[in-house]
């Protein structure tokens, strides 16, 4: 079962403030996205079911939006933003650090599938470049040897089988 | 203050700079919280909309539409094909993701309460009952901030079931996009906005017919409405004469790049790009080469014509745009045609597929910035941009081909001697420069 009964609570506790049952696709994909890291081909058909959508409107939805991950990733996105403001000021060290520390390139996942790496557009923090993302969570004005640091912390949790990046998520809660 | 202005004082943002400015409590108790709302209640909705329009607020999200003119185009009494009156929907645009803008990531984090005030002050003007503030997927805290704000409105009677006695119902619903630049153009928000691909729409019908589920919708930026509150408790006087002739008010101005002090400033509307670089601390590692001066879209301006003022009309007038007021700053250590690219590429990966102009367009541009880059490119290739350029603007369902070709044209414009140098040097390697790392194609972009 890839839809959990927590998801199926979660949206169903929003069901009554849009006036469609499509509207809850997107929330439906973003609990998916959160629970399993990605949004597998079985995860679509059961959200379709549980909205009473075709496949179809489910894939080309899934497949629009970047968030939505079609493939397993590791437990870890690190998110690097490389677009204007935050390359003018050193995204490329970023870039290449992590890619150094993790072993991979960008739009890759390490073998243990702790780490994947990603390359992002514009997170709308360009007075505080670099920015980057680990999972759910901002950082900014971020060094290399921060992003080590960073990297190195998120090992270990994911080691020990905590929650990394989500500080400010509540379990059930929309958003 | 250096702003030469004497009406000015900060709208939105007197107060972000002091600790538990985002409460509820410190916006009642320090920044008139809700008396905006209190006043326009006992308004009729046409002179709330009256007091905006001759406040001449302009529309912050790029496309400077007067927004009192936006509220007068709400249908008054829509009724559907059985004669049953339809709902009007208010949304809020919070899919800030235009490169170089992170004005109302500021508003979200720092005084939420502003633009929850405004939104339910536009609620009654056009006589909604119900509004979505439509936020960017990677903005989870900011997302859960604003939901923990609209709990709190909700908790003192700003919110819900007849507010402040006066029989005015209004909701607020939080959405949440994920990871769709396309998704801040309004018609492709209301697309994502019902649970479909971000698609922007054919127009007409335009929104306030046809918007959100089929209903009459009014779309408006943060920004936009983070100033309405103000305008109701001082008087649209007070705000139309601290902006221009055709743009009242201050401006979020996004200052980031090669700049000492890059943040967002609350400023007149009377200042050049130069007065903009100096308030944040001027150019760092270098001299000034060029500004992009609204977000990635508007076309750049070279270091000698950054005297422009920087009011929707000037920059209009200088064939750019104050587009969504962040202004990057690249110094002469940048190389133009790479600067560009990072755009393009963006770009590239940005376009929602629907119009081929759009879609073919921006991966051709992007690929002739890299050939030129890698040392492949040729003296055609500069008429070629123009021209895939030509094809492009203008001829779409939406403007994103137009603001392709903003940075494109105007880097082969304005810097033709940096793309020829590349072109008869043998690319960046032959210049003796390397290659970007994030302008690799190796994994690229998931």
């Amino acid at each position: 079962m890839a839809l959990s009964e927590k998801i199926k609570k979660t949206i169903n506790g929003i069901r009554h403030q849009f006036p469609t049952e499509q509207a809850l696709l997107i929330p439906l994909l973003h609990e998916i996205q959160n629970d399993h890291g990605w949004v597998s081909l079985d995860a679509m058909k059961e959200a379709g079911e549980f909205l009473n959508l075709p496949l179809s409107k489910v894939r080309e939805v899934a497949s629009f939006y970047t968030m939505f991950k079609l493939h397993p990733q590791g437990k870890v996105d690190v998110q690097i933003c490389t677009n204007i403001s935050c390359w003018l000021n050193g995204a490329d060290k970023l870039v290449s650090c992590a890619e150094k520390r993790l072993g991979v390139h960008a739009g890759q996942t390490t073998k243990d599938s702790c780490f994947t790496l990603t390359q992002v557009e514009c997170l709308a923090s360009c007075g505080t470049a670099p920015a980057i993302m680990m999972n759910e969570d901002y950082y900014e004005n971020v060094t290399e040897a921060q992003l080590v640091e960073l990297i190195n912390q998120a090992e270990k949790d994911v080691a020990t089988n905590k929650t990394v990046g989500k500080s400010t998520r509540q379990d059930g809660v929309w958003p | 203050m250096m702003y030469n202005n004497e009406h000015f004082e900060p709208v939105i943002t007197p107060n972000v700079q002091r600790p538990g400015c985002e409460t509820l409590d410190f916006y009642i108790t320090n920044e008139n919280g809700y008396k905006g709302l209190e006043k326009a209640l006992k308004m009729k909705p046409a002179e709330v909309i009256d007091e905006v329009k001759k406040s001449n607020l302009r529309g912050r999200g790029g496309a400077g539409f007067p927004t009192g003119m936006k509220w007068s185009f709400m249908p008054a009494n829509p009724v559907d094909a059985n004669g049953n009156l339809k709902p009007k929907y208010l949304v809020c645009n919070a899919d800030e993701g235009e490169p170089g803008t992170f004005k109302d990531r500021l508003i979200f984090t720092k005084t939420p309460h502003r633009m929850i005030e405004g939104m339910i002050i536009a609620g009654h003007a056009i006589a909604s009952n119900k509004g979505f503030i439509y936020v960017r997927g990677e903005w989870f805290k900011e997302t859960r901030l604003m939901q923990k704000a609209i709990d709190d409105a909700y908790a003192k009677g700003f919110l819900g079931k007849n507010i402040l006695g006066s029989g005015f119902d209004f909701d607020l619903v939080v959405y949440k996009g994920a990871g769709a630049y396309i998704c801040g153009e309004e018609t492709a928000l209301l697309n994502s906005l019902e649970g479909k691909r971000g698609e922007p729409r054919l127009k007409p019908p335009f929104p306030a017919q046809v918007g959100a589920y089929g209903m009459p919708s009014c779309v408006n930026n943060v920004e936009t409405f983070a100033a309405v509150p103000y305008i109701l408790v001082k008087g649209w006087e007070k705000y139309a004469k601290m902006g221009t002739e055709r743009s009242g008010g201050t401006r979020l101005i996004g200052v980031s790049g090669h700049v000492n002090r890059p943040a967002v400033y609350e400023l007149p509307m009377n200042l050049s790009i130069n007065d903009i670089i100096e308030i944040a601390g001027g150019v760092k590692g270098g001299k000034l080469k060029a500004v992009i001066p609204g977000g990635a879209s508007a076309p750049m301006l070279r270091a000698d014509e950054c005297t422009v003022l920087t009011d929707y009309d000037s920059l209009a007038k200088a064939g750019t745009m104050a587009g969504s007021g962040g202004v990057i700053v690249l110094n002469d250590t940048v190389n133009i045609v790479e600067a560009t690219y990072t755009l393009l590429k963006f770009y590239e990966h940005e376009s929602c597929g629907q119009c081929s102009q759009c879609r073919e367009g921006s991966h051709w541009l992007a690929r002739m910035f890299k050939r030129i880059l890698d040392g492949g490119g040729t003296q055609d290739d500069l008429d070629y941009i123009a021209k895939i350029c030509g094809n492009m603007a203008g001829q779409t369902i939406c403007a994103f081909a137009d603001a392709v070709t903003g940075p494109a044209l105007s880097s082969v414009r304005k810097f033709r001697e940096e793309f020829e140098e590349l072109i008869h040097k043998g690319g960046l390697l032959g210049m003796g420069r390397q290659e970007s790392v994030s302008h690799k194609l190796v994994g690229a972009h998931v």
